[in-house]
C-alpha cells in the first residue's frame, strides 16, 4: 500500500508528455509508439486499483501531503467506489484513443499526443482529488489540452467550437471557484479549521441559505459539463468539430466529470438544498432525455446524432443520481461507464468510416453491411449496447436507473422510459439507413473493411460491454458500500438539520465574516 | 533635525539604492569614454549592479531599520518590493537585446535610465514620508518619460513620451496637493506622525484628511493605471519600445501600489480612511476591470491589448485593497510579483520575435507561430494562460489569493464581478493562442532567430510563472508575515 499508485497514475502521463517534447518533430512514429506505450502502462498500473480495492466505503490508496499550507490546500488524493471506475474508464479509453489516432492525425502528431497525455493526467487528477483546491486546479488544467485538441485538429468550424467549449466551461467553473472560497471561509469560521479537504468539509452542516447559493454555483458548473439541458449547446459543436480521438475522450470521460461532480460534491455538501432543487433537476433531466432523443432523430450527420444521443444518455445518469437511492445511483455509475464505452465506440466507428469516405452524412451511405460486414457487426453491437438491449451493458444501467427513479418518482420514470423507446427508434433507423438496403453509391462499393488495428481497438470495448451486461456484479459490488454511505450521509443530514438552528449559526458567522482586521 | 548627520548605518540601510545609482553613473561614464564598448559589456555591468543591489537587499532582510531620521524605512515590505522591481528590471533589460532594438537603441543611456527608474521605484516602496514618496515618484516618472521617447526618430515613441509627460505632470500635481492637504491637517509629512496626530486630536473624519488621502491615491493610481486615470497607458505601452513597455507596465504598477498600500494602511491605522473610501475603491475596482477587459477584446495589436489588460489587472488588484485585511495586502504583493513575470514575458515574446525590419505587433502577425516556432508559441501560451488566471500558473494563484482575501471580508459580489471579468479576459487572451496555433499564416514571416539574451529572459519568466504557480507556499507565507509587520 505504500506505493503511491494514484500519484503515479496522475503524473506518469505528464512525465511521458514531457519526454515526448524532447523527441524530434519529424519522428512521428516514435511519438505515437511512445504515447501508446505510456498510456498502456498507465492502464496496466491502474488495474492494481481494481484488484487492490476492498469493497468498503472508505477512501483507499489515499495520499496526503502538505502543499500550500498558507492557503489551506493539501495534496490529498484517494479513490472510493464512486471514483474508482471513473479512473479506470479514463485509463482504459486513453490508449484506445491514442491507437485510434494512428492514421487519423497527420498534422503535428507530437502536439496531439502530448495534449492527449496531459488531458489524461488532468482527468485522472479530477477523479482522485480529495481537496477542493487540488480538484479545481485539475478541473481547469484539463480544459487547456482539450481546447487545443478541438481547436487544432478539429474540423472546419473548430475554432468556434473550441472557444465555445472553453468559455462555457470556464463560466461555470469560475463561479464554482467563488463558491469554493465561500465554503472555505464559512466552514473555517465555523469549525476553526481552515481547509479545502473534502472529507472534512462534508462534515460541516451549512445553513440552507448558503446551501442554496453554493449548490447553484457548483451545480451550474457541473450542469454545463454534463451537459444538462439547457446548457448543452456547446456539446454538439464540440463533438462534431473535434477529431475522432477528441470526441471519444470528450464523450467517454470528460462529460462524466460533471455527473461525478454532482455525486462527489453537490450531494454530500448541500443535502438540504438538494431537496429543494430536486424537482427542477429531475424535470431538466427528463427534458434532456426526450429532447436529446428527438433532436438526434432528425440529424442528417451520424456524428451529430451520436452527440445528441449523449445529451439523452446523460439525462438518464442525472435522473439516477437524483433518485437518491442505491439502485438509482448505482445505475448512474454503471451508465456513466456504459456511455463511455458504447458512445466512445460509436464515435470511434464514425471516425473510421469518415477516414474512408470523408463524409458522415447518413444519406451518403446505405447497404454497407454487404461491403464491410465486420464493421457492420461491430457497429450493430455498439448500437444495441447504446439502446440498452438486455444482455449488454446499457440495459443494466438504464434498468437500474429507471427502477430507482420509479421507487421515488413514478411520473418522472414513466416519462424517462419513453426515452428508451426513442433511443431505439433513432439508433435503429440510423443503422438501417446506413447498413441495410441497396449498396447504391459507387464510392461505397470500394470501401475496405476493418483493419487489424481497428479490430484491436474495438474488441476490448466489446468484452467490457458484454461483461457488464452479463455479470455486472463485478462492478456493482465495488460501488455499493460507497454509494450506500453517500445516501446515508445525505439522508441523515436531511433528517437532522433543523433550519432555524443553522440560521443562528449563520448570523454569528456573518459578524465574524465582516470583521476587519485591525 | 537641526544638524545633518549621516551615519554608516544610514548608508548601509540605503545601500541597494546607492548601488543602483552608482551603477547608473558608471554606465553613463562608460558610454562617454568608451564609445566603442560592446553593448554586452554594458549589459554585464548593469546586471552586476542590479544583482549587487539585490544581494544587499537580501543582506538587509529582517533589519527593520530606518535611516535619515525616519525618512527611509527599510522593512521587509520595502525589501520585497525591491526584489520585485529588480526582477522586472533585469528581465526587461535583457529584452532590449533583440534584433529590432539593436538598430537604434542607445544602450548606455537605456541601461542607466532604467537603473534610475528602479531607484525611484525603490524609494516609493521604502518610505513612510510623503515627500520621499513624491521624490521617488518623480525620479521614476522622469526616467520613464525619457525611456518612452528613447526612440528619437519614431513619431510613435515621441508621441508616447509627450502624452505620458503631460498626463504624468498632472498626476504629480494631484499627489503634491494631497500631500499639502495632509500636512495642513496634521502638520507632519511622515505618515506615522500624521496617523498618530489624527488619533490624538480625534478628528478622524476631517475633510482635509479624507480629501488629502484621496488626492494622494489619485496620484498613485495614475502610475498603477487605475480607471479613470489610465488614459496614458494604451498609447504609451504601444508607442514605447517593447522592452520599455514591459518594464513600465510592471515596475511602475508595482511601485504605485506599493506606495498606495503603505499610505492607506498607515493612515487607516488610526484615521480609518480606507473604511470611508471602501465604496469608492470598490466602484473603481469594478470600473477598472470592466473598462480594461471590454476594451481589450477589440484590440488587434498585441501591445495595445496588453496595455488594456494591464488596466484590468489594476482592477483585480484594487479588489485586494477593498478587502482591506492582511490577506488583501499580501495577496496584492503576490499578484504584483506574478504579474511582473507574466507580463514581462508576454511583452518579451513580442520583443523576441522582432527582426531588423520591424516588430510583429499585430495579433495576426502571430498566425501560424505554433508551427514555425513551437517553443516560442508555447512560452507565449503559458504567459497568456497565466494572465487569464488559469492553473497551474502564478496568475491563477495570484487571482485566487486576491479573491480569497475579498471573500474573507464578505465582498462576495465584488468577487463575482471579478470572476466575470476573468471570464471576459479569457476570451482575448485565448485570441492570441488561437492565432498562434489554430490559424495558418499565408506567408512565411522572418521572425528573428538566435537572440539568446532575450530567450534567457523569456525562459526565466516562464520558470518563475510556473514555479510560483505550482509551489507558491513560500511566497505566501513570507508575504503574510511581512505584511503583518507594517500594519
Amino acid at each position: 500500500m505504500n506505493f503511491p499508485i494514484l500519484t503515479v497514475l496522475t503524473f506518469l502521463p505528464l512525465l511521458a508528455a514531457a519526454a515526448l517534447i524532447l523527441v524530434p518533430r519529424d519522428q512521428d512514429k516514435m511519438v505515437k509508439i511512445g504515447a501508446f506505450v505510456a498510456s498502456l502502462l498507465v492502464f496496466v498500473l491502474s488495474l492494481q486499483l481494481y484488484f487492490g480495492f476492498k469493497s468498503t466505503a472508505d477512501m483507499q490508496f489515499s495520499e496526503l501531503y502538505s502543499w500550500i499550507p498558507a492557503l489551506g490546500a493539501t495534496y490529498h488524493v484517494g479513490v472510493d467506489g464512486i471514483s474508482l471506475f471513473m479512473v479506470l474508464l479514463t485509463t482504459f479509453i486513453t490508449p484506445i484513443v491514442v491507437l485510434s489516432s494512428w492514421n487519423a492525425v497527420s498534422k503535428n502528431v507530437k502536439g496531439y499526443m502530448i495534449s492527449m497525455l496531459v488531458l489524461e493526467a488532468g482527468v485522472i487528477g479530477v477523479f482522485v482529488a480529495l481537496d477542493l483546491f487540488l480538484f479545481y486546479v485539475f478541473w481547469e488544467v484539463m480544459l487547456i489540452p482539450m481546447y487545443f485538441i478541438i481547436g487544432i485538429w478539429g474540423g472546419e468550424r473548430r475554432i468556434y467550437a473550441a472557444i465555445k467549449f472553453f468559455l462555457y466551461t470556464i463560466m461555470g467553473s469560475l463561479l464554482m471557484l467563488v463558491a469554493i472560497l465561500v465554503m472555505y471561509f464559512y466552514c473555517g469560521a465555523l469549525t476553526g479549521e481552515y481547509t479545502f479537504d473534502l472529507l472534512k468539509l462534508q462534515q460541516v452542516g451549512l445553513p440552507l441559505g448558503y446551501q442554496t447559493w453554493l449548490f447553484l454555483a457548483f451545480g451550474l458548473s457541473f450542469a454545463i459539463k454534463v451537459p444538462m439541458f439547457p446548457f448543452h449547446t456547446w456539446l454538439p459543436d464540440a463533438h462534431v468539430e473535434a477529431p475522432t480521438g477528441g470526441s471519444v475522450i470528450l464523450a467517454g470521460v470528460l462529460l462524466k466529470m460533471g455527473t461525478y461532480g454532482f455525486l462527489r460534491f453537490c450531494l454530500p455538501f448541500f443535502p438540504n438544498a438538494l431537496a429543494d432543487f430536486m424537482p427542477l433537476i429531475l424535470t431538466l433531466a427528463v427534458i434532456g432525455i426526450i429532447y436529446g432523443a428527438l433532436v438526434a432523430m432528425v440529424q442528417p450527420d451520424v456524428k451529430k446524432l451520436v452527440a445528441y444521443s449523449s445529451v439523452s444518455h446523460l439525462g438518464f445518469v442525472m435522473l439516477g443520481i437524483f433518485a437518491l437511492n442505491t439502485q438509482g445511483i448505482q445505475g448512474s455509475l454503471i451508465q456513466m461507464v456504459n456511455h463511455g464505452l458504447s458512445t466512445g465506440a460509436l464515435f470511434l466507428m464514425v471516425g473510421m468510416i469518415y477516414e474512408r469516405r470523408h463524409t458522415r452524412l447518413i444519406s451518403e451511405f446505405g447497404g454497407l453491411a454487404k461491403q464491410i460486414p465486420l464493421f457492420a457487426t461491430f457497429f450493430m453491437i455498439m448500437t444495441l449496447s447504446s439502446i440498452g438491449l438486455p444482455g449488454l451493458n446499457g440495459f443494466i444501467g438504464e434498468y437500474l436507473i429507471l427502477l430507482g427513479t420509479f421507487l421515488q418518482h413514478q411520473t418522472f420514470a414513466v416519462f424517462a422510459a419513453t426515452g428508451v423507446i426513442l433511443a431505439a427508434v433513432y439508433m435503429l433507423l440510423m443503422f438501417q439507413k446506413t447498413m441495410f438496403g441497396k449498396l447504391e453509391k459507387p464510392e461505397n462499393q470500394s470501401l475496405t473493411d476493418l483493419t487489424a488495428r481497428e479490430i484491436g481497438l474495438l474488441v476490448p470495448i466489446v468484452i467490457f460491454i458484454v461483461l457488464i451486461g452479463v455479470y455486472p456484479n463485478v462492478f456493482l459490488e465495488k460501488m455499493e458500500p460507497s454509494v450506500n454511505r453517500l445516501i446515508n450521509q445525505v439522508e441523515a443530514r436531511q433528517a437532522n438539520t433543523s433550519h432555524s438552528d443553522q440560521q443562528d449559526l449563520a448570523a454569528g458567522f456573518d459578524d465574524r465574516f465582516h470583521e476587519r482586521s485591525k | 533635525m537641526n544638524e545633518v548627520s549621516i551615519t554608516a548605518a544610514d548608508l548601509f540601510t540605503v545601500s541597494p539604492i546607492i548601488a543602483l545609482t552608482a551603477t547608473g553613473f558608471i554606465v553613463v561614464a562608460m558610454g562617454l569614454w568608451g564609445a566603442r564598448l560592446s553593448k554586452y559589456v554594458i549589459l554585464i555591468v548593469t546586471l552586476v549592479g542590479i544583482g549587487g543591489a539585490a544581494l544587499l537587499t537580501i543582506q538587509l532582510w529582517d533589519a527593520n531599520a530606518t535611516a535619515f531620521h525616519g525618512m527611509v524605512v527599510c522593512d521587509n515590505y520595502a525589501l520585497t518590493f525591491n526584489l520585485i522591481f529588480f526582477a522586472g528590471a533585469i528581465l526587461s533589460v535583457l529584452l532590449a537585446f533583440n534584433k529590432y532594438e539593436e538598430s537604434y537603441l542607445l544602450y548606455p543611456e537605456f541601461s542607466a535610465i532604467t537603473l534610475f527608474a528602479t531607484v525611484g521605484m525603490s524609494l516609493m516602496a521604502s518610505t513612510t514620508n510623503l515627500l520621499i514618496i513624491f521624490l521617488g515618484l518623480e525620479t521614476l516618472s522622469i526616467s520613464l518619460y525619457v525611456l518612452a521617447g528613447i526612440k528619437r526618430t519614431e513619431s510613435h515613441s515621441l508621441e508616447a513620451a509627450f502624452k505620458y509627460f503631460l498626463l504624468g505632470a498632472f498626476a504629480s500635481a494631484f499627489l503634491l496637493y494631497g500631500i499639502a492637504l495632509l500636512y495642513g491637517a496634521s502638520g507632519s509629512l511622515d505618515l506615522k506622525n500624521v496617523s498618530a496626530i489624527v488619533a490624538e486630536s480625534n478628528n478622524a473624519g476631517s475633510p482635509l484628511l479624507l480629501f488629502g488621502s484621496l488626492l494622494i491615491f489619485i496620484g498613485l493610481a495614475f502610475k498603477a493605471a487605475v480607471f479613470p486615470f489610465h488614459m496614458w497607458a494604451p498609447d504609451v505601452y504601444q508607442g514605447a519600445p517593447t522592452p520599455i513597455s514591459a518594464f513600465m507596465s510592471t515596475g511602475s504598477k508595482a511601485a504605485g501600489f506599493a506606495a498606495m498600500i503603505r499610505v492607506l494602511f498607515t493612515l487607516s491605522a488610526s484615521a480609518g480612511t480606507v473604511a470611508d473610501l471602501t465604496t469608492i475603491f470598490s466602484i473603481l475596482a469594478v470600473l477598472t476591470m470592466f473598462f480594461g477587459n471590454i476594451t481589450a477584446i477589440r484590440q488587434k495589436n498585441v501591445k495595445r491589448m496588453l496595455a488594456y489588460s494591464s488596466i484590468a489587472h489594476a482592477g483585480y488588484i484594487m479588489i485586494g485593497i477593498v478587502a482591506w485585511n492582511e490577506t488583501g495586502a499580501s495577496s496584492i504583493i503576490f499578484y504584483l510579483m506574478s504579474y511582473t513575470f507574466m507580463n514581462v514575458g508576454a511583452f518579451g515574446v513580442v520583443s523576441y520575435l522582432g527582426s531588423k525590419s520591424g516588430e510583429f505587433q499585430q495579433i495576426d502577425d502571430l498566425k501560424g507561430l505554433g508551427y514555425q516556432r513551437p517553443f516560442v508559441a508555447l512560452l507565449m501560451s503559458v504567459f497568456m494562460f497565466s494572465l487569464a488566471g488559469l492553473p497551474p500558473t502564478a496568475g491563477f494563484i495570484g487571482k485566487f489569493y486576491l479573491f480569497s482575501a475579498a471573500v474573507k471580508t464578505g465582498h462576495i459580489a465584488l468577487v463575482v464581478l471579478g470572476v466575470i471579468n476573468s471570464m471576459i479576459s479569457v476570451y482575448y487572451y485565448l485570441g492570441v493562442v488561437v492565432a498562434m496555433f489554430m490559424r495558418d499564416s499565408e506567408e512565411e514571416r522572418d521572425y528573428a532567430k538566435k537572440t539568446p539574451v532575450v530567450a534567457l529572459s523569456l525562459v526565466l519568466s516562464m520558470i518563475s510563472v510556473l514555479g510560483i504557480g505550482i509551489f507558491p507556499s513560500y511566497f505566501i507565507t513570507t508575504f503574510q508575515r511581512l505584511v503583518s509587520f507594517i500594519l
